[in-house]
């Protein structure tokens, strides 16, 4: 699998990273260098082997599913760039 | 007497305990000691306020005899570790500002101690590195000096290393994913272990890999990182991969007493092109062991070759995701906007300028692994793997191995910017030795075990069975008084 400019460009906006287009090339091969290391994966006889979820055999634990903690707008508010009125501020998002 | 800022742990909870310092002596002398330490870097926000108000509070509980074991010593956070109302960004730029409203559980559960915090450590930028190159705030140069050049501390958790190594605190907390304790612990001298995946919470923690990031101590030796460890685990029902199992008093369990144990030496992890004095320091750990009554045993773990591999699809993948939270709206930089742009170009530009190099591609590489026509061929083909990597390591504790010898690092310290041109997997390759104990979510630890020819430090690894650190701990007390490894760097900075 090699990634073109257009597959880069494609993951970039996936991840909403701006990069501009010069940019694309070299991004482009460092993608192309990992995924050539990730490709040795593909040696290994994966048959029948359950993709691991969990690392300890631990069963999450489980709670009544109610509100326990609340009431703190100003401290959620507190380290944002743009807050106004007890809300977080975006650019318009509507036309 | 010693200087009190280079006393261990042990040492100084004793003399705290004996009336013979002061928690406000301790703490001034490693805020001296950081005053001086500017050119390693190490320290990016102080707080000498903070630290000498807890260290008059913990000298008052000393007094009523309330102490336990942590209480009045002076440590270093990593700046992973959110800790509130102190600058807590990860080493990034995208969490600049960032103050948190909360502190984290391991953090809390050190403060509750009456452990006394100096100051945040610096990092490679969301732990992802092994240079400390890729932080925000610059590098962290190893107080460890052979010639002109300025070598790296490792990372990630290089600030932490480097100020343990050069004594500005007696200790500091670590996080490692894929080695980021072990592998700056080996390049500094000194002990770094990371427990089994659930021992200590990740609560308040800035998440990397959720499945993989695991919180531990550094110290100046095993002792040390068996009092701080015992602080910083326990269950918490904020973390709901946190572990709720008891805790055993891991100091008491150093005897040093290994006859009996079984120690396997895996044949896999004798790499090609390895450096002699790697394979001697390897040798000479094994003969110690032996030495000191343990059986040896030549084992085989046969997926190893595919760890890193497997590791650079999950981690990033998972990083994709725990990153998609830093969007420009509720803390951290937002990017300035030109007229017209909406929310799109707000995230776009926000992330751009946010992070950094090495984060962008690990994201996009997660993106990409993560994507819609690639998730089985590599997301799940690499969980499959992990499977593999975890049984290898079941089969071979089942055989009745109780602990595993590797070398710690492929290498010693090398030089800041020496693998500037180097692509991304030969950086990656530092962590061949640590980065399955993440995978299998096994405990391992590192200890400084001999010098190279240059006089640079080189550390041995023991991984042990799940949920045993305590066993795991006295075994490398055994080889570490064995190997008595005394030196330190000499003072250049």
């Amino acid at each position: 699998m090699s990634i073109d400019l257009e597959t880069a460009a494609k993951v970039a906006k996936l991840a909403r990273i701006k990069v501009e287009d010069d940019a694309l090339p070299a991004l482009a091969d460092e993608f192309n260098t990992i995924l050539g290391f990730i490709e040795q994966l593909n040696e290994v006889d994966v048959d029948g082997v359950e993709p691991m979820t969990s690392v300890t055999p631990q069963r999450l634990k489980r709670r009544e599913d109610v509100v326990t903690d609340g009431h703190m707008p100003e401290k959620i508010l507190s380290n944002a760039p743009d807050a106004r009125e007890g809300f977080f501020a975006v650019p318009k998002v509507m036309e | 007497m010693t200087e009190l800022n280079k006393l261990t742990l042990a040492e100084a909870r004793d003399k705290l305990r004996a009336g013979d310092v002061t928690s406000v002596e301790l703490t001034q002398a490693c805020l001296d000691a950081i005053e001086g330490a500017d050119a390693l870097g190490a320290f990016v926000h102080k707080t000498p306020e903070i630290a000498l108000e807890r260290a008059r509070a913990a000298d008052a509980r000393i007094a009523q005899g309330d102490a336990p074991a942590m209480c009045g010593l002076p440590i270093g956070i990593k700046d992973l570790f959110c800790t509130k109302g102190v600058d807590s960004q990860a080493a990034s730029r995208i969490l600049q500002g960032f103050k948190p409203e909360y502190e984290s559980t391991v953090s809390q559960q050190l403060l509750d101690d009456g452990a006394v915090m100096l100051g945040k450590l610096n990092m490679d930028e969301f732990a992802m590195g092994s240079s400390n190159e890729t932080s925000v705030y610059g590098n962290v140069v190893n107080p460890w000096k052979v010639d002109d050049r300025a070598l790296t501390p490792g990372g990630s958790s290089g600030g932490s290393a480097a100020a343990v190594a050069a004594d500005l605190c007696l200790a500091a907390t670590g996080t490692d994913t894929g080695g980021s304790i072990r592998q700056p612990a080996a390049f500094t001298g000194i002990t770094g272990i990371k427990p089994t995946y659930g021992r200590c919470s990740r609560w308040g923690i800035v998440a990397f890999a959720s499945s993989l990031d695991q919180a531990g101590p550094m110290t100046k030796d095993v002792r040390d990182a068996a009092i701080m460890l015992q602080a910083m685990c326990g269950h918490d029902p904020k973390d709901s991969t946190s572990a709720d199992i008891p805790v055993p008093d891991f100091e008491a369990m150093l005897t040093g007493d290994v006859k009996g144990k079984v120690i396997g030496i895996p044949r896999e992890y004798r790499m090609d092109g390895m450096p002699e004095e790697i394979e001697k320091l390897w040798a000479d750990g094994t003969a110690m062991l032996k030495d000191a009554g343990a059986e040896i045993r030549d084992i085989s773990l046969p997926h190893t070759k595919y760890a890193l591999p497997a590791y650079y699809v999950i981690a990033p993948a998972e990083a994709s995701s725990n990153l998609a939270r830093y969007d420009g709206v509720r803390y951290g930089h937002r990017a300035k906007l030109a007229q017209g742009d909406g929310i799109t170009e707000m995230y776009e530009k926000t992330r751009a300028e946010g992070f950094g190099h090495e984060v962008q591609r690990r994201v996009m590489v997660g993106t990409y692994v993560l994507s819609a026509g690639f998730y089985d061929a590599y997301y799940n083909r690499a969980r499959k793997v992990r499977t593999l990597i975890k049984r290898d390591f079941e089969q071979v504790f089942d055989s009745g191995i109780d602990a595993i010898l590797t070398p710690a690092t492929p290498s010693a310290a090398f030089g800041l910017g020496e693998m500037a041109q180097a692509d991304p997997v030969q950086m990656y390759l530092n962590d061949v030795f640590t980065v399955t104990v993440n995978l299998a979510g096994l405990p391992g630890v590192s200890l400084p075990a001999g010098l190279d020819k240059q006089g640079l430090p080189l550390g041995l690894q023991l991984i042990g069975r799940p949920w045993e650190e305590g066993d795991l701990l006295n075994t490398a007390y055994a080889l570490e008084r064995a190997a008595g490894f005394v030196a330190k760097p000499a003072k250049w900075w």
